[in-house]
């Protein structure tokens, strides 16, 4: 009982302590050979200069988040949506993947500009963008998953005639919930990525701005220490999107046999 | 019933059973036993004659059991249990005495909470034999439920079966390859031959009931495991 909660801590505070060890090698470095700080600034001036324009950066943060978790909520309802007529319908997925396909395989920086063109709203440009990178493993997964039923239970169902409603909650839904949560794991990283790609592509002109303008604009000026701060506001952040939807996994599947629902027949 | 043009599965096989009796359809992998069962069920049409299933009733469903448990691993085995009477509109507290009352009866009043992934390979057929009479159905159809089973498990759950199924006398059909299974459990054994299915035996097994253990080293036992091995050779 007691090897759970310590492996817990190892796998926490191993990295942590890798983490602190490179950061002191860094600070150690850049006041040992007096790097200049517009070439590498020490991590120390880095947290100084986050604390120093944290108003300026807390609003682009907040623009960032609000277009990735709002790219998400889009993607989430499109995905699931999308992958239930497909699951429903075999036309309707014969009709429809390939275009899931196309808009997946094209790089969204190659057809930002375009919507940067059609649509006024940046906001608006940009939550496009990002739903674009993040839907398409939530839809493909959950397609997967509401076709990964065991046929024997569904068998099942229909012997004792349950009706379709009866055959998704209890049936359809429960199997493709490992497939939709790892979909959703791998579309958080991926609503950020396209979040900040998208805003790289319409530049710092617009009025809302992210993190990434930031960074843009930052870089015009070569204020390297800003440069970091709003960097590591976006690290930050991809890593507690990342901690936030495995913790929402293991919480969901609390029920689900290791694996996510698949498991070896084992014996006596 | 066919599959494909060139090779039919099942061929001239007709047979009647009346209602409460125990018959073990016997036969090779590939003779198509599966197959009829599964036509007894309604999961598959045949392709020509005629197959009369007495309706129940109450309306129950006939129940069926895999090879496999088939159980939702994502839920406990009393929510597995409960689900033919979910199904049908029982709620949890509606269904509670009679799934906890199936889940008593064979062996597993205790378990009721656990998941599959928690049972062993006997428990977890065990809760799939629950689910299948928590609806008391007038027909049981069973596809080689203990073929994955080692033998000690096999022998206690035949013992358990045969018990349970003395308890309300269902219809039961029950598909093995194994000859001693077949005769131990069944009134009356059919045998399957290996290619385009026909029969190639039809036989009684009056051996008196309840069946002890000690009755498979008799010698009337060993003459009609004989007798069935010698028709399956045929």
């Amino acid at each position: 009982m007691n090897a759970a909660p310590r492996r817990l801590r190892r796998q926490m505070l191993l990295p942590l302590a890798t983490g602190l060890a490179a950061l002191a090698l860094w600070e150690i470095t850049v006041r040992w050979f007096a790097i200049a700080p517009y070439i590498l600034p020490a991590p120390s001036l880095v947290l100084r200069t986050l604390w120093d324009n944290f108003d300026s950066l807390a609003l682009a943060w907040l623009f960032t988040i609000k277009v990735t978790f709002g790219a998400l909520a889009l993607a989430v309802t499109g995905g699931v949506l999308l992958a239930g007529l497909c699951a429903l319908s075999r036309t309707v997925e014969l009709a429809l993947f390939p275009f899931a396909i196309v808009l997946q395989v094209t790089p969204i920086v190659a057809i930002a500009p375009l919507i940067l063109i059609y649509i006024d709203s940046t906001t608006a440009a940009l939550l496009l963008c990002a739903w674009i990178v993040a839907f398409f493993p939530i839809l493909s997964n959950t397609v997967i998953g509401l076709r990964a039923s065991d046929p024997n239970l569904r068998e099942l169902f229909a012997l004792y005639g349950a009706s379709p409603w009866q055959r998704l909650r209890w049936l359809l839904v429960p199997s493709a919930l490992p497939y939709f949560v790892a979909g959703l794991k791998i579309s958080g990283g991926l609503a950020l990525i396209g979040a900040v790609v998208a805003e790289y592509t319409a530049g710092a002109a617009g009025r809302e701005t992210g993190l990434a303008s930031r960074i843009l604009e930052a870089g015009f000026r070569t204020e390297i220490p800003t440069m970091y701060a709003a960097l590591t506001l976006v690290a930050l952040t991809g890593v507690a999107i990342f901690a936030g939807f495995s913790l929402l996994s293991r919480l969901l599947l609390r029920r689900w046999p290791a694996g996510g629902g698949r498991r070896d027949e084992g014996q006596e | 019933m066919r599959y494909g043009p060139e090779r039919a599965v099942l061929e001239a096989i007709t047979f009647t059973v009346p209602p409460g009796q125990f018959v073990a359809l016997l036969g090779p992998s590939g003779c198509g036993k599966t197959t009829l069962l599964r036509l007894i069920a309604g999961l598959e049409r045949p392709d020509s004659g005629r197959l009369a299933v007495r309706e129940d009733p109450g309306g129950v469903a006939p129940s069926y059991v895999f090879q496999d448990p088939t159980l939702m691993p994502w839920a406990s085995a009393f929510d597995n249990v409960w689900l033919p009477l979910r199904i049908g509109g029982a709620s949890r507290a509606q269904a509670c005495a009679r799934v906890q009352a199936a889940l008593a009866a064979v062996g597993l009043a205790d378990a009721a909470d656990a998941r599959p992934d928690q049972l062993s390979g006997g428990m977890r057929m065990r809760v799939s034999i629950a689910r299948a009479l928590v609806t008391r159905p007038r027909l049981l159809l069973l596809d080689e439920p203990f073929a994955a089973l080692d033998e000690f498990t096999r022998q206690q759950l035949n013992d358990d079966l045969l018990a349970l199924w003395a308890l309300a006398h269902p219809t039961t059909v029950f598909v093995t390859h194994s000859v001693a299974e077949a005769v131990y459990l069944s009134q009356r054994v059919i045998v399957l031959a290996a290619r385009a299915g026909r029969i190639v035996a039809d036989v009684a097994i009056d051996l008196p009931l309840p069946r002890p253990r000690r009755l498979r080293t008799t010698a009337a036992f060993a003459a009609l495991c004989a007798g069935v091995t010698e028709a399956l050779e045929r």
